[in-house]
Formats: structure tokens, sequence, C-alpha cells
């Protein structure tokens, strides 16, 4: 089984660290990772992270991560840059904002903070995510940094998320989010993380596995010279 | 009745940040985070006893009881720290006994030279 991790947050201006990092994740069992991008970044820069990780034989993934403010923000966000991107994850801040990204067809990860109040994923979302192409992403780093009080809030929230994505068949993401090489845990201890809250070890594999694959492969087919609209390619 | 405890030896591999933690470090905080998260019930029933630890490589043994694995696991994989050092603590192998968890390593370590 292959794995995919599409959140590790390298720090882009160090190299060595970076090297250090896509090292690791190669080392831990990950064929594929998503590295958080500015929208400005330049093609040069891309172009040497992808090397570093052609070394340690990953795929490498470019990914936006959008925290916008308004809807509007997001809408004109995702015009310019959903077609630089492979991967787009929209962090919800507030409703209106996580309705229109779970219903956009341009958004394909789902990510809310960790305050139990700023959680919106609610059966309204989940019911829109699961006709758009949205998927709902769970990072491992805010389990693991959490503590106390905090963190039962976050493992009540995240199991009601859970059930109530099950329920609507919407794909979940599970990430790392790691910041440095010590947050970072093999596929199996991540998905073993689920354990806390009451995720099925075959879903929470499937998130580490299928799920992300298939937003990096549908995407990258989107982004092909000769894709016209789904199910039309020019030959 | 049950006859004997069915029990799980856990391979595992301790990275730390500077210096490496001695055995009881490691033991404590694997305890203290099971009692975090699962509670004293669940501590008791997880049988923990790390069988052995070696500083130099930071690799050791772990053996608990088979039910409570998915506890375990979650547990170690949730630690961060060891005496406020940044650490991860790895699941190199799973196993049923100490002879057939030193032969799955065995294996995996001459797969890795090959």
């Amino acid at each position: 089984m292959k794995f995919s991790d599409l959140h590790l947050r390298v720090p882009i201006n160090d190299m060595n660290q970076t090297r250090r990092m896509i090292a690791k994740s190669s080392e831990l069992g990950y064929s594929q990772i998503g590295v958080p991008l500015p929208s400005g970044i330049k093609q040069d820069v891309v172009d040497q992270l992808r090397q570093a990780s052609e070394e340690f034989s990953v795929d490498f993934v470019t990914r936006l991560d959008l925290a916008p403010k308004s809807v509007n923000e997001l809408l004109g966000s995702l015009r310019r840059f959903r077609r630089r991107f492979e991967v787009v994850s929209v962090l919800c801040g507030s409703k209106p904002l996580a309705r229109q990204a779970a219903k956009d067809h341009r958004v394909d990860m789902l990510s809310f903070p960790t305050e139990s109040r700023k959680r919106f994923f609610d059966w309204a979302e989940a019911e829109l995510a699961s006709k758009s192409s949205a998927t709902l992403e769970i990072e491992m780093s805010q389990i693991m940094c959490l503590e106390g009080f905090l963190r039962v809030n976050f493992l009540s929230c995240l199991r009601r998320e859970v059930a109530r994505a099950k329920s609507f068949g919407v794909p979940v993401v599970i990430s790392s989010g790691a910041t440095e090489v010590l947050l970072l845990r093999k596929p199996q201890d991540c998905a073993s993380l689920t354990f806390l809250f009451d995720m099925d070890a075959p879903l929470a594999l499937e998130a580490l596995s299928r799920n992300p694959y298939a937003i990096v492969e549908r995407n990258r087919v989107k982004q092909s010279p000769g894709y016209v609209v789904p199910g039309v390619r020019i030959i | 009745m049950t006859r004997y405890v069915r029990r799980r030896y856990l391979a595992l591999k301790v990275e730390c940040g500077e210096t490496a933690p001695d055995r009881d470090a490691v033991s404590e905080v694997v305890w203290k985070a099971v009692l975090r998260l699962f509670g004293e019930v669940g501590v008791s029933q997880a049988g923990l006893y790390l069988v052995h630890f070696d500083e130099k490589t930071g690799h050791g043994v772990l053996r608990c009881s088979h039910k409570a694995l998915p506890m375990v696991r979650a547990a170690i994989a949730s630690v961060t720290k060891i005496e406020s050092q940044p650490t991860a603590i790895h699941v190199l192998r799973v196993s049923g006994s100490l002879k057939a968890l030193s032969r799955k390593i065995a294996r995996t370590t001459v797969e890795v030279e090959l």
C-alpha cells in the first residue's frame, strides 16, 4: 500500500531542514508528499523542492492553503490560483465560508481550526461536500500538540465529524501537518492515532493512501494539456 | 475462564533531539501517555512493561496486553516529548512473542540491506 502525506509543512527558506523532512517522510514509508506553498511562489523554488523529493523517491505535490476572510475572497483566490496548484485546501473560519468551500468543485480539502466553536463541518456541509469533490482533512500534529481540555474538546469534535463524513460518504484525508522532523509519524502510527476519535482502521488507512492519491490523480488529469471537461480529452 | 493473558510485543525506535533518554524515562513517558489518554482503567488494562531498551541505539521492546494494543499504539504515537526534549517514538514491528519479533526485525534488516 502506498501512503501519502498531503500536508508536510517544510520551511521553504531552509533547504537543509526541508531535505531532512523529505528524507524522513520517505524513510517512514510515505511515497507522496504535499507541500503547502505561498500563492506567489517562484518556479525555481518549486523545481528545487521537486528535485529534492525525487532524490528520496517521493512524489512531490504542490498544495495551496487558502484562509480567506469572506466568500468573495475565496472565489477570487480559487479563480486566480486553482490551475497553478495540484491540491487546494481551504481553512474554513466561518459558516458561510465552510458552505461555499464544501459545494465548490475546485476545493479539494476542507480544514478547520482546532477550536471547537470554529469547526463548522455539520450535516449541511457534509451533504454539500458529498455532492462535490471536497474531502475533510484531519491533521495529526494538532492532536499531538494539544493537551488537556483543548484536546478533549478537539477529539470530541473529530469524533462527530468523522461519523458525519462516514454517513454522508465524504472521504477523509489524514495528513501530518508536521513542521519538524520529530512530529512525523509512520502511516500506521497515524492510523492508530485515529483510534482516539473512533475511526475504523481500514477507513484510516484509506484516508492515508487511497483518498489523497485520488485527489492528486484527479487534479493531474485536469491539469494535463489535453483535458477539456470530465470524460473529454484531446488526443 | 481465561488461563493466560495474551500479550503483544512492540519493537520501538525512540528518536530524541539531543541526549538519548534512559530506560526509566521511556517507560514513564509511555505509561503517562496511556494514563493521560485512557485513564487509570486504561493503564490497568494495558499491562505495560518495557522489556528491553538500548540507550545507544534508541531501540526497545515494550510488552502490553493484546486487547490494549490499539490504545497503546495511539498513546505511543501521541508522545512528543521526553523530559521536555522533542521526541518521536515509532513502532517498528508488533508480534505475539519475543522470538517472532526478533525474527521479523531480522528479516526487515536483511531486506533493507539487500
